[in-house]
């Protein structure tokens, strides 16, 4: 990737400090339950496809936390984060990802498809740009009943080239649904850099420009960054019903998925880039800012750390103690029945 | 009872249930104010309002995507297909999202959505606009696939669709819009999914046909018994999912012989599995193999004799039924 969004340190830090200490247990949390994964999946306790998201916590622990209740959420296939920070409990996430009838879709969704609608978390889903659509209809729902929810949309750049994507974000315009789309600009559709899947890769002026839909550029390996530019958003999208769109520009240090291997990957991108990002890792940044400010001491990130893998420990053990699910599990919820 | 047009009994349904329930809107394209491009929706924007009746962009994909979310988030949604072609560009939406949520959620969402709007043949409309694709759906889990061939069954099954809570593919047939009929007033008569209609009885030959191709069928049928004195049942599915297929064993149990017959085309059409499940549950009940009616497997042409030639007619359907009574 080309370009490395490098900025300076607000002087000031522009929030509560316990609340961005809950900011950094969050994505010591969300790291320490994807860490263990790809070992999993070696071992063959989970199959499929698993998209982790390490890298690029800072964004949805930036911006998911100041959401209500009742806001909604629907993600891609790198869901595990988004679903962590929505407060999806990770026990059910790797009961999930073990098919589990204890998972949070009872082991029928897997990896790409968390749901929780006690939460509102809408799924993830596994075509990209697919979300983008279904994001628009929940937007139109929220209008439709005069609430002032807002519907947020994670993707990725790879989606920025789906027709479906540009169809719907002409409609969230047009139709001026509360929608706020966040699209985590990790550099890559799976093995293709930006700069080789778009012709033109500034992509908040193909939405600016092209759909009228109030774009910003975020460092999204910044949550401070990512937290101030969410806030604009989320309140905008709340007094004026209209669309919103965030390029988060972040970096996945992992492979596009398990079999991405390292070897693999070096036919688009080499060892030195990834280096490079992880020289600005957002747990890394975020955590210098809060001892800079006193709010964090070493002996805290010790016990963060700790209750963080410690989370992450559980939810293996719970998900290894969970039954499959009972072979009549196989023709339920094909359709939902009356009643 | 009221003598309405079956056009207008897709739209008093969507009306009644408008009325009944501030959770259902239609969309698409043209349904507002252009008044719908087969008339269907004629009138709705005046009476429900811009925000019920809501003109799309024409994008099919966005389209299934906002009636999916909107369902999604607790809508009961209508969308438009200004015909079932154009459905093809919405193909992901419906195929990979619409029809699989509720099972990906493990049943935590449910998707009340109905897709609705003209499929079928004719017209010289060429190959892109004139086709039958009811296979397609009902090959996909999840999604319930309607297919009405009379106004009164239009009016009770949209009903039911726009009651359901899950997918419905509702497969309008442009030849019928204009067929008139008696339908049934009541705001709460419903006609239930998974239910054959028996629409001539008959104890020779059994008839398994829906939409618009019930036409030729009863044509064929008067004929024959003109003719040769052959008496035809005639089944009019109404739904291919769910599939009634308990009163198709009882029609062949009687009858021992099959037609089955339909526009699409005949490679992997419906009549292929209409025709498997016969041969699994009734084999021994019949009396000569089960004959297919149905479209030649080419893209639709567009010069009239062509046309003709590419969908079934009353001959082939006689011809199927001599076959099956070894006339032929």
């Amino acid at each position: 990737m080309g370009k490395l969004a490098v900025r300076e340190s607000p002087d000031s830090f522009p929030f509560d400090s316990r609340e961005g200490v809950s900011l950094y247990r969050l994505m010591r949390i969300i790291r320490r339950c994807e860490e263990p994964l790809n070992r999993i999946y070696r071992e063959g306790k989970i199959g499929g496809y698993l998209h982790l998201y390490i890298g690029q916590e800072a964004i949805a622990a930036g911006l998911i936390p100041l959401l209500r209740s009742d806001d909604y959420l629907l993600s891609a296939y790198r869901d595990h984060g988004h679903a962590i920070a929505r407060g999806v409990d990770p026990k059910r996430i790797i009961a999930e990802l073990y098919g589990r009838v204890t998972g949070c879709s009872r082991g029928k969704g897997g990896s790409m498809h968390i749901y929780d609608t006690g939460r509102n978390f809408l799924g993830g889903y596994g075509i990209v740009g697919g979300v983008v659509p279904l994001a628009v209809g929940v937007g139109f729902a929220i209008k439709y009943r005069g609430g002032d929810q807002i519907c947020v949309c994670f993707f990725g750049d790879g989606a920025m080239n789906q027709g479906a994507v540009h169809e719907a974000l002409n409609m969230a315009s047009l139709f001026k649904v509360p929608c706020l789309f966040v699209l985590e600009n990790n550099g890559y559709a799976m093995g293709t850099a930006v700069e080789r899947h778009s012709a033109v890769t500034d992509f908040i002026q193909r939405v600016s420009y092209g759909y009228g839909i109030a774009s910003e550029r975020v460092d999204g390996m910044d949550l401070v960054e990512v937290r101030e530019v969410a806030e604009r958003a989320i309140a905008y999208i709340r007094k004026r019903s209209a669309p919103y769109f965030i390029e988060a520009e972040c970096y996945r240090y992992a492979g596009h998925g398990f079999s991405d291997t390292a070897q693999q990957q070096k036919t688009y991108r080499s060892d030195e880039e990834i280096e490079r990002w992880k020289q600005r890792d957002p747990i890394e940044i975020f955590g210098r800012r809060l001892r800079e400010i006193g709010a964090l001491s070493s002996s805290d990130e010790e016990e963060i750390d700790a209750e963080a893998r410690r989370i992450a420990d559980e939810a293996i053990d719970y998900a290894e103690n969970s039954p499959e699910p009972p072979m009549d599990e196989l023709y339920e919820h094909v359709f939902t029945e009356a009643g | 009872m009221l003598n309405v047009k079956y056009g207008e009994a897709i739209r008093l349904a969507m009306i009644e249930e408008m009325e009944r329930d501030p959770n259902v809107f239609i969309c698409g394209e043209e349904v507002g104010q252009y008044q719908g491009t087969f008339r269907v929706t004629q009138g709705m924007l005046e009476r429900f309002g811009s925000s019920r009746v809501v003109d799309t962009p024409i994008s099919e994909a966005a389209i299934v995507g906002l009636v999916t979310g909107a369902a999604m988030a607790g809508l009961r949604p209508i969308a438009e297909m200004m015909t079932f072609s154009f459905a093809l560009v919405a193909m992901d939406q419906i195929v990979n999202h619409t029809a699989k949520i509720s099972y990906m959620s493990g049943g935590q969402v449910k998707v009340p959505v109905v897709i609705r709007g003209p499929a079928g043949t004719g017209n010289q409309l060429s190959a892109q606009h004139s086709q039958s694709l009811e296979s397609w759906y009902s090959h996909i889990p999840g999604l319930k696939v309607v297919m009405p061939a009379t106004p009164n069954d239009a009016k009770g099954l949209l009903k039911s669709a726009i009651r359901d809570d899950n997918p419905v593919i509702f497969m309008e047939h442009a030849g019928l819009y204009g067929m008139r009929g008696e339908v049934n007033e009541d705001p709460e008569y419903l006609v239930p999914f998974g239910q054959a209609h028996i629409m001539r009885e008959g104890s020779d030959v059994t008839i398994v046909s829906y939409s618009h191709m019930l036409n030729t069928c009863h044509r064929a049928a008067d004929q024959i018994a003109q003719e040769q004195n052959i008496n035809c049942e005639v089944i009019d599915l109404r739904t291919l999912v769910p599939l009634d297929v308990e009163t198709i064993i009882r029609s062949v149990r009687k009858t021992h012989r099959v037609v089955v017959a339909h526009e699409e085309a005949r490679n992997t059409g419906f009549g292929a599995e209409l025709s498997a499940r016969i041969y699994e549950l009734a084999f021994d009940d019949l009396d000569s193999p089960i004959e297919r009616v149905a479209g030649p497997d080419v893209p639709m042409p567009y010069a009239k004799n062509l046309e003709r030639a590419a969908i079934p007619h009353d001959d082939d359907v006689i011809a199927a039924i001599k076959r099956v009574v070894n006339l032929a």
